[in-house]
């Protein structure tokens, strides 16, 4: 239960780690809030040789509004995201996310951007990068370049990132005024990962739905994007029928894997539970337009 | 610093005392204060940040010294539950604990005083039920959880 052996560096500034990546590129980890390479270094599964620590790079911490989205530096914390005002105003379901990660000594040291790398499949943050169709921003020394959250998560653990490239910022789009949200996720214990989480947001004018954005963690290899289910929602104004006709979709849109903490079959059927609330929940929950 | 280092020296504070140690880069905080520097009021539990036993207070918030290294703390203010007495009256916290009841074997409870004390002085408005989440992330094993949320209720002036 102890790490293994290995070297450690610490820059002080992003052209400085983004050498570092160059030149150890997969014989390194980057070491962001540490809140899953740490124990994953604790048990030994991983043994990266050399730690690339970012903490240090203030330039990749922060929370801001621009252009018409809601830019949030990799390094910001869990907790920071969970207590801002900036980011509430600008898309409430942050907010309501964060408060399920881990808990507060977790959320005081684990980074969004962390997270997001990390590309657990269950995890808060990737499910609403994905929900909400976030940008995210990848620097390495040969190149900058902005990928669809959508596009990012290869697999469990397993994105399209170079072994040099640092992710370095999460823009998600500002919420529009009149719409609901609904985050819906199923876990034993609070603070757990999820068994399956669902994230949605909609867009409603005079109650119908305009535009729909629905995400399952949880259930598959990645965060699954469901746009059979957001079909069904658009043009809805969250009568029954429709909300269980999408929650009968989003369950055969899935193909999750049994493991500890559910079965298959479990996991589909609760897809449909937690895509019935959450649609309901966006439905119920949407600001005046 | 830009060169991978197996061994570096590192400058910080504990309890308001000034160290420099050389350690490993490997080594862990909680294992870097029991070890190098004897305050071994910090537990360790389950070692990959589920058990809360190692929580402390780095310069300001709660973290899981078991997932960080101590490297890592170069320069960082830190506080242990040796460092809550002032004078060798036990803190406001501490004496919540004990007019409570909030122990039994203990072994949990350092931590617990570190999750509380960052709740009473970061966020002492927070209700019932805000204590109850905050506290979620310490475990418990003798299952003594409601007079901790008893204990802290009281701390911060609420009925439970």
């Amino acid at each position: 239960m102890k790490p293994p052996r290995l070297s450690y560096a610490r820059p002080e500034s992003l052209d400085d780690a983004l050498s570092l990546a160059a030149r150890y590129g997969a014989d390194a980890k980057l070491l962001a809030g540490g809140q899953s390479l740490v124990p994953m270094l604790n048990l030994r599964l991983a043994d990266p040789g050399i730690l690339i620590d970012l903490n240090r790079l203030s330039s990749l911490s922060g929370i801001r509004r621009e252009n018409g989205s809601l830019r949030i530096g990799a390094l910001t914390r869990h907790r920071e995201l969970e207590l801002s005002a900036e980011a509430a105003a600008a898309e409430p379901m942050l907010k309501r996310a964060a408060r399920e990660i881990g808990h507060l000594a977790i959320r005081n040291r684990g980074t969004v951007g962390g997270s997001i790398a990390h590309a657990d499949p269950s995890a808060e943050w990737p499910l609403l990068a994905v929900a909400l169709d976030a940008k995210l921003g990848l620097r390495s020394q040969r190149k900058s370049r902005t990928v669809p959250a959508r596009e990012f998560f290869a697999g469990p653990f397993t994105t399209c990132a170079e072994p040099d490239e640092i992710l370095t910022e999460i823009d998600f789009p500002l919420a529009t005024s009149g719409g609901g949200f609904g985050f819906q996720e199923l876990c034993r214990r609070p603070g757990d990962f999820a068994i399956v989480a669902v994230a949605c947001r909609l867009d409603l004018e005079n109650g119908r739905c305009t535009a729909a954005r629905i995400a399952v963690g949880g259930a598959g290899p990645t965060p699954l994007h469901l746009p059979a289910v957001e079909a069904i929602v658009k043009g809805s104004r969250g009568e029954n029928d429709a909300i269980n006709e999408a929650a009968a979709a989003a369950s055969r849109a899935v193909d999750p894997a049994s493991d500890l903490h559910g079965s298959a079959d479990y996991r589909r059927r609760m897809v449909a539970v937690l895509a019935r609330r959450a649609l309901s929940e966006a439905f119920t929950n949407a600001s005046p337009s | 610093m830009n060169e991978p280092l197996s061994r570096l020296t590192i400058r910080l504070s504990i309890n308001g005392r000034k160290v420099e140690r050389e350690v490993s880069a490997r080594v862990t905080l909680a294992d870097f204060i029991r070890d190098d520097l004897g305050l071994c009021a910090t537990r360790l539990g389950c070692e990959h940040g589920v058990c809360g036993a190692c929580t402390i207070i780095m310069d300001g918030v709660s973290v899981r010294s078991c997932l960080l290294l101590a490297v890592q703390a170069d320069g960082a203010e830190i506080r242990t539950v040796e460092g809550l007495a002032e004078a060798g009256a036990m803190s406001a916290v501490q004496r919540a604990f004990r007019d409570h009841h909030a122990l039994q074997c203990g072994f949990c409870t350092s931590g617990f005083l570190m999750t509380a004390t960052e709740l009473f002085e970061r966020d002492a408005a927070a209700d019932e039920s805000e204590i109850r989440h905050a506290l979620s992330g310490n475990l418990c094993r003798c299952t003594g959880y409601a007079n901790i949320v008893d204990a802290v209720a009281a701390l911060l002036g609420r009925e439970s």
